[in-house]
């Protein structure tokens, strides 16, 4: 290939402007407007990559986003982007860029190793090979990943910064061609928001390789004044360099605008892109189609090109491909662009597949009017050349065999024509079913899908007289749908005659395909003909195994060039037309999309809300470790200097045992129930009897789903006659809530209750320790505290450092407490009032590992550590709190026989024999005291395990099959490390089993 | 996306709402005389189809309101929507926020 600058052309060029940019290190220049691939052709670049398994090489292939060769790396650190398609890449000032696989080396001329080994690397050879020994392919991966690679992820933080919209319209036009166009111009003068998204910088598509005229003037020009229309339409918007990358439910669809990928780094400002979300009334889709290559021998060598792409190229960055170039054809479009070549400078022969005579007044009549050679009734057989393309050997047809006589043209270029495939990816994402046309020869959309419009190339409506025609109905009705008045423009269509397509997918000689030069169908994973037939001859028919054998259609161009050749190739040998053997399914993402896109605005901080309570700062000034709970940052411990975990939790147990300490509590959800059947709501939710609790007292609840099984607990207090405050888990708090409205508003509507969260509205303090009396006597005035007047489970307002507050007498941990609520908007001032009045009796703040230690030690359940969704209140012991005489959420499955059954697990305690060894939590238990062979049944698994300062030994809960049968007998803990922890099975309630320290 | 209707607030995107199943399955009033297969059934049994299914919605980062809907399972078109207690066979709604679609 000998690719040249002409000397003028090129509609996207300013040629004024030049721009200096890297490609592997060398420096070059083109122009703006140019793209990387059209400023290396302009610099006579051939071999720009390495094909993935045989790096053979490689050069542009398209003109567009199907590039499958021609991949760079662009930029390098926070910038860099892998997988860049040089064909849409735009130029700009300093642009840097790296092959993504160049190895062994783009320079070294005869080096394709593979090549010459190609017998033996048929497909699945990976699979084949390395499949034995397994352990061995951890090394193989290693070398055949290096030997093969794309570009590489990066390795430093993106530094863009990414955003998303979301927009409403009445109509989306997809793409920015003559059909778009003509569907967005009569959409948008009805008035209604009307979307057109082009995913290329500029509109028009195809239009500059297009014959004929609209209205008189030539196709090009009408898209120019269809522009300019539509920029004086105020509800319509254009986004160029928006790429429609999903279709989803509902009309829903996702565009990727680039805003700033054309520009030099240095004048990179605002977002990189942005992810418009749009919900569209009706949707017109004018994706236009991608051209086909042929299946022939050497059929990716550099210098064989995309027949369209060759025009693009001369048209409109002005860079003619070669000097004498044969265009290999099955249908009319090679003729357009075969003037295009030769008035660019090349001297063009367009080598038919179709025999005969052509019609009259078409395309090829008007190619051989313009001094192009045609060559009618002849296939491709291989092409010549070992780095560039030297020639083509072409076979006349004799009937539908490749039989008579051959032809070798020299030529520096070739380009394909083998059809075109209508872009249908957002017509699948939407859920629609592609049919094969046996005309056209190639699958087209069957049914349209509902608020759905398909029009021009897309739709395999190839005459520009249909195209403009059903465009401007689609986009007139898709209007009139969404409310507006509308009607479809009629236009002056002059256009050559068409002739239509010949089929052609490799040509049937005498030579098996295995036989003959590697002919490609997938170009980026090095598929061709023979590895398909190889997979059909191994047993593969179904497309989708064949896909996944071969590899054919994965990687960054997901097969919207080579995959319908695939299934041609696969239907013949499989002996099958091609509607039988059909086709992949395309899903979304249409193009690669960068993680950015998706995550837009949410990352870093921002990524999830952080919930603080109102003493946050003092906790944090007091040195705490924090640990995540839901989105609350809660104190994990408080070390004390350079103390360590353990010893930061046996200083704090033992001040709560001892003297007294403080836990902040505030994450514990809290709902407000009112209204007169408040309590008639907590009897249906709770195990235990609730409408005859006094106002002013307390009282513990479980609370089980339909299967009995436990899903949360905590302490309800009844304020009032028909007011009462719940408590529960930190992370259970939406759950509950969102439970509690559920069944009020399907089941009970007749009910007088009403709920709402006020979490966030109270911080909670837990003053606990035989000394927390006299640190709230000093900050409480107004409430008698003493045990005789306020006693446990009770409740009273009063009024803590100044703040009005509600006390509660509940304890988590076994000791003397006092729950201090305060409005939030106070919680910091009565934290600290309340350590200034401890401090003489050295109030002690701590966290919740502490908490977690202070509840095992007597045997409190934590939901969701201890329980796990299979556990009832039988299962924890806690039958007394099951009530007889009501029905309740969850009681009826209690006596399920499975539920009420034998050798359920139950919690339990454990004792390891050493004192002093702490089991893992998730641990399982056998009774087996050593190894024995498999399998060992289980008998249940540790659920909190921890050491216990208070007792000076370990302590643990765990659920054990038929555990409160097994009292005193042995389990075994078998560690990762093999030795086998015996333990004792006992009460769960380790310290204080009378309860008596928590009534003081 | 689907594009639900909330009958107290109009049309939203799915992301607002939480879908919980099949509706209609009113909870047995006497629990004792059911058998263990009757409250099995009252506890996992749902229909599945293929084709229309009236399910249950919860506006749940909205109002927080439950409500009904009609949808089809293969082309995930609503066909209804309404309030609980309301009617299921009533004729639905026109308009094309009934379909599921429309800005």
């Amino acid at each position: 290939m000998s690719a040249v600058r002409m000397p003028q052309g090129g509609e996207r060029l300013d040629r004024s402007r030049s721009i200096a940019f890297q490609f592997n290190g060398r420096a070059y220049s083109g122009f703006a407007g140019d793209t990387l691939a059209s400023a290396l052709l302009a610099a006579g670049e051939t071999v720009l990559s390495r094909s993935w398994k045989y790096h053979r090489p490689r050069g542009i292939l398209t003109c567009g986003i199907e590039e499958p060769s021609a991949l760079v790396q662009l930029e390098s650190g926070g910038h860099t982007i892998p997988n860049a398609k040089m064909p849409e890449v735009e130029l700009y000032q300093g642009l840097q860029a790296q092959s993504v696989n160049p190895w062994p080396s783009l320079g070294k001329q005869l080096f394709s190793i593979n090549r010459w080994f190609t017998p033996l690397f048929p497909a699945g050879f990976y699979y084949k090979t390395f499949m034995w020994p397994a352990k061995a392919w951890m090394w193989y991966e290693r070398l055949i990943r290096k030997a093969g690679g794309l570009g590489s992820a990066p390795s430093e933080e993106d530094t863009d910064r990414y955003v998303h919209q979301n927009i409403h319209c009445d109509v989306l036009v997809v793409g920015g061609g003559v059909a778009g166009l003509a569907a967005a111009l009569a959409a948008g003068r009805s008035g209604a928001r009307v979307i057109l998204a082009e995913l290329g910088p500029a509109l028009g598509g195809g239009a500059h390789r297009q014959q004929g005229t609209v209205d008189g003037q030539l196709v090009r020009d009408w898209v120019r004044a269809a522009e300019a229309a539509l920029a004086q339409m105020p509800e319509v918007r254009i986004i160029r360099r928006g790429v429609v990358f999903g279709y989803h439910d509902h009309n829903f669809l996702t565009i990727r605008e680039s805003l700033t990928d054309h520009l030099p780094l240095a004048e990179r400002q605002g977002f990189r892109e942005r992810l418009w979300r749009v919900r569209a009334h009706q949707v017109v889709l004018a994706t236009g189609a991608h051209e086909r290559p042929m299946v022939f021998g050497n059929n990716d060598l550099p210098g064989v090109m995309l027949s369209s792409a060759m025009a693009d190229y001369a048209q409109l960055y002005g860079v003619c491909v070669g000097q004498r170039i044969v265009l290999l054809t099955n249908n009319d479009s090679a003729y357009d662009d075969a003037r295009v070549l030769q008035a660019a400078g090349a001297q063009v022969t367009v080598v038919d597949v179709r025999g005969g005579h052509s019609v009259a007044g078409g395309r090829v009549q008007q190619a051989y009017d313009a001094g192009v050679t045609v060559l009618r009734g002849h296939v491709p057989l291989q092409a010549h050349g070992s780095v560039a393309v030297s020639g083509v050997t072409v076979c006349r047809m004799v009937g539908d065999r490749a039989s008579g006589e051959r032809r070798h043209l020299p030529c520096d270029a070739i380009g394909m024509a083998g059809g075109w495939n209508p872009a249908i990816h957002l017509y699948s994402h939407s859920g629609g079913k592609a049919l094969w046309n046996a005309v056209a020869l190639c699958f087209a959309p069957g049914v349209t899908m509902p608020h759905q419009y398909n029009v021009g190339a897309c739709k395999a409506t190839w005459s520009l007289t249909q195209t403009l025609a059903e465009a401007s109905d689609a986009g007139a009705a898709a209007a009139t749908k969404a409310g507006f008045k509308a009607a479809p423009q009629v236009f002056q269509v002059q256009e050559p005659a068409v002739e239509a397509i010949g089929a052609f997918w490799i040509a049937e000689t005498d030579a098996p395909v295995s036989r003959r030069a590697k002919a490609f169908v997938d170009y980026q994973n090095d598929v061709g003909a023979s590895d398909i037939e190889l997979a059909v001859r191994e047993g593969f028919e179904s497309i989708e195994h064949i896909k996944r054998y071969t590899a054919m259609g994965f990687g960054t161009d997901q097969g919207k060039l080579g995959n319908i050749n695939g299934m041609a190739i696969a239907a013949r040998a499989l002996g099958k037309p091609i509607d039988q053997v059909g086709t992949t399914t395309f899903r979304p993402n249409y193009l690669p999309i960068s993680f950015g896109t998706l995550a837009g605005l949410e990352r870093g901080d921002v990524f999830d809300p952080a919930r603080k309570t109102s003493p946050h700062e003092c906790h944090v000034a007091a040195g705490a470790l924090f640990e995540d709970v839901g989105q609350w940052k809660r104190p994990w411990y408080f070390p004390q200097g350079a103390e360590t975990l353990h010893e930061a939790v046996h200083r704090e147990v033992l001040a709560v045992r001892q003297g007294v300490g403080m836990l902040d509590a505030s994450t514990l959800g809290k709902i407000d129930i009112q209204g007169p059947d408040a309590a008639k709501l907590l009897n249906w939710l709770y195990t235990n009897p609730w409408l005859k609790l006094e106002v002013g007292k307390c009282r513990y609840g479980l609370m089980l789903d339909e299967n009995g099984m436990v899903f949360d607990d905590g302490v309800t207090a009844r304020l009032g006659e028909n007011h009462f405050l719940m408590t529960t888990t930190t992370g259970g708090a939406a759950r509950v809530l969102t439970w509690m409205e559920r069944w009020v508003q399907t089941e009970w509507p007749g009910m007088q209750v009403y709920m709402t969260t006020v979490t966030d509205q109270w911080s909670t303090f837990a003053v606990v320790g035989p000394k927390s009396r006299t640190v709230v006597e000093r900050v409480c005035h107004d409430v008698d505290l003493s045990a005789a007047a306020f006693p446990f489970m009770s409740y009273r307002d009063g009024t803590v450092a100044g703040v009005r507050s509600r006390i509660m007498r509940i304890s988590f941990s076994g000791e003397l407490s006092f729950e201090v609520n305060v409005p939030s908007h106070s919680g910091a001032h009565v934290w600290k009032a309340l350590m200034a009045a401890g401090a003489d009796q050295g109030i002690t703040p701590y966290g919740t590992e502490t908490m977690h230690v202070l509840r095992a030690e007597k045997g409190y359940i934590i939901v969701g550590q201890d329980t796990d969704g299979s556990i009832s209140p039988f299962d924890l012991g806690m039958g007394g709190m099951v009530a007889k005489s009501k029905d309740f959420l969850g009681r009826r499955s209690l006596s399920r026989s499975h539920t009420a059954g034998p050798d359920r697990k139950q919690l339990v305690g454990l004792l390891t024999d050493d004192a002093q060894l702490v089991l893992p939590e998730g641990a399982q238990l056998t009774g087996n005291a050593q190894a024995s062979p498999a399998p060992v049944p289980m008998l249940g698994h540790v659920t909190s395990s921890y050491f216990s300062p208070t007792l000076q030994r370990s302590v643990a809960m765990a659920v054990v099959r038929s555990g409160m049968e097994r009292m005193g007998q042995k389990v075994y803990a078998p560690l990762v490390d093999g030795r086998y922890v015996p333990a004792t099975v006992c009460s769960p309630v380790f310290y204080d089993p009378e309860g008596t320290r928590h009534h003081v | 996306m689907l594009q639900i209707t909330c009958p107290w607030c109009g049309p939203r995107a799915e992301s607002e709402f939480s879908c919980g199943g099949e509706a209609h399955i009113a909870r047995p009033l006497d629990t004792d005389a059911l058998s263990d297969a009757q409250w099995g059934d009252y506890l996992f049994m749902r229909k599945n189809p293929k084709g229309l299914h009236r399910e249950q919605w919860l506006h749940s980062l909205g109002c927080r309101r439950w409500f009904n809907a009609e949808r089809h399972t293969v082309s995930y078109v609503f066909s209804k929507f309404y309030k609980p207690g309301e009617d299921p066979d009533a004729p639905a709604q026109q308009g094309p926020a009934a379909q599921g679609e429309g800005a």
